[in-house]
């Protein structure tokens, strides 16, 4: 490090208030994910050392299942291990999470598994798991002073903010490329607030965003200046499988990567359930799920290398197009670690994931799931899978979203007359 | 060549609050060492030991990604506007 670094860094995003006592419940400091610095807590997402990922570190006191079963059915059943205060479920914000755990037994037959479950993320209030993220983002920005919340997104997270502003009252600033899927937008301008379409792909929007980010000092954009909060809400996915499973961790998991804050946190989560004791320390793999035309994580695990070369994306499955992941070398680190895997695949392979889970287990997955879907199965096919082995696959939004991608493929059986001759006559019976 | 950096927030104890300011050079490189001259120790900030651009730090030339150009050789036109900015935001 330089030795000119300065003593005290004073970021100019910083809210005006400060935080009151117990504002963010077991969280104790934000600490850089590279170089170990430490700083307080506060609007900080970068470290001023080295420009590495700042995270909450933790001061966690006894926390026990029966403590967690007696909570919220949310995400406010763990708020014991966010960065959340006490009375965090009595403030408004959507209460995201506790989604069903859906055991795949149609699914798992098909592809040749022994035990298969679905973490069905559909069902969360804006119908992906960045409600997750956004409520405990917000709990931050809150407690941070700040009052406008906002987000660069590849749709879903644009959702989930403009309604979590919406429900705490704040204004919502939600910045999209200008060719996301319609669903998408529209679910996102009907909370109101300002909706901003800008003509460029996600990393466009992402590079405005943290420029703005730096002028405007009221601004929470959740997964810029006030992301090292927002991502710990991903770790409650890890928690509720665990939980669901009936307090264990399941030997393989595959999930979706986009920026890899996801993956990166859920097996957070696995390690600080075993650490206090909530679950027994089993081995656990972990793999992550891109598609081929944004895959810039998976080609850098299948070339061996530590370091993600960006991408200029070009997928149907829109809500993982980020060519410059920002937690892409961290997937990398934790399924080399677990024995895990990074796969890509293709756009009719996505949309045949779609349809297998819809067809197989009856749930609608947006694109992001049809690759992990479709991932899951090229990883049993290629070996790197254990089929004996319990799966845990993630679906993480609802296909009502991302409707294009399978019309033309599916639709109505027959179109008759009302008469009940021409229903015999179209061979449904 | 004189060229406008846009300055992220976690360097600006090194421009004296500046969110904005002006360099000179014909390639990336130069501009940064330009600003190492203006601005002391902001270089090692942005690059590293071996002279590359630090693994969490995104340069902007002309709204592009220098990684999918020249990376630190990029030219810089006059009047190019720069930017620096913390790679790990969004998701």
């Amino acid at each position: 490090m330089s030795p000119t670094a300065p003593q005290a860094v004073v970021d100019s995003t910083a809210a005006a208030s400060s935080p009151r006592e117990g504002a963010f419940g077991p969280a104790r400091s934000l600490v850089c994910r590279e170089c170990g610095t430490q700083r307080e807590l506060g609007p900080f997402y970068a470290c001023h050392e080295c420009f590495g990922p700042l995270e909450i570190g933790y001061d966690f006191g006894t926390v026990t299942r029966e403590q967690i079963e007696a909570g919220p059915h949310s995400i406010w059943r763990y708020r014991d291990l966010l960065p959340v205060p006490a009375d965090i479920a009595t403030i408004p914000n959507t209460d995201p999470g506790f989604t069903r755990l859906v055991k795949a037994d149609t699914l798992a037959r098909e592809l040749g598994l022994r035990s298969l479950w679905v973490k069905d993320d559909s069902g969360n209030p804006t119908h992906s798991f960045k409600d997750r993220v956004v409520a405990v983002a917000l709990a931050a920005a809150r407690e941070l002073g700040f009052t406008v919340l906002a987000c660069p997104s590849t749709g879903n997270l644009a959702n989930a903010v403009a309604a979590a502003a919406a429900r705490a009252g704040m204004r919502g600033v939600v910045m999209i490329p200008d060719d996301l899927e319609q669903a998408k937008i529209l679910a996102s301008a009907v909370y109101g607030g300002s909706l901003v379409a800008v003509r460029g792909n996600y990393d466009d929007v992402n590079k405005l965003a943290s420029e703005i980010a730096g002028e405007e000092t009221d601004w929470a954009f959740v997964n810029v200046n006030v992301r090292p909060y927002y991502a710990e809400g991903s770790k409650t996915l890890g928690f509720e499988v665990a939980e669901q499973l009936g307090w264990r961790l399941p030997e393989q998991v595959v999930i979706p990567v986009a920026s890899g804050s996801q993956l990166t946190k859920v097996d957070k989560s696995f390690g600080e359930l075993a650490t206090l004791g909530l679950v027994e320390e089993t081995p656990y793999k972990i793999f992550g799920a891109q598609a081929t035309g944004c895959s810039p994580v998976s080609a850098a695990f299948k070339d061996g290398h530590d370091v993600v070369r960006p991408v200029k994306p070009d997928t149907i499955a829109k809500s993982l197009a980020i060519g410059n992941p920002a937690d892409g070398p961290y997937v990398l680190d934790v399924t080399r670690r677990t024995g895990g895997a990074v796969e890509d695949v293709s756009e009719d392979e996505i949309r045949d994931g779609i349809t297998l889970l819809a067809r197989t287990e009856g749930i609608f997955a947006e694109t992001a799931g049809g690759v992990t879907v479709a991932t899951l199965k090229k990883l049993l096919e290629n070996g790197q899978l254990d089929p004996d082995a319990e799966t845990v696959v993630f679906n993480t939004g609802d296909g009502l979203k991302t409707l294009d991608a399978i019309s033309g493929r599916v639709g109505p059986t027959a179109t008759i007359d009302a008469t009940f001759d021409a229903f015999v006559a179209a061979g449904i019976a | 060549m004189t060229v406008s950096v846009r300055i992220p927030t976690i360097l600006r104890t090194y421009t004296q609050d500046q969110s904005q300011v002006d360099a000179d050079g014909a390639t990336l490189a130069a501009v940064i060492d330009s600003l190492e001259s203006s601005f002391p120790g902001i270089k090692s900030r942005v690059v590293d030991e071996q002279g590359a651009l630090r693994r969490f730090v995104n340069i902007y030339v002309a709204e592009e990604d220098v990684r999918f150009s020249n990376g630190l050789d990029t030219p810089t036109p006059e009047g190019t506007q720069i930017s620096i900015i913390p790679a790990v935001a969004g998701g």
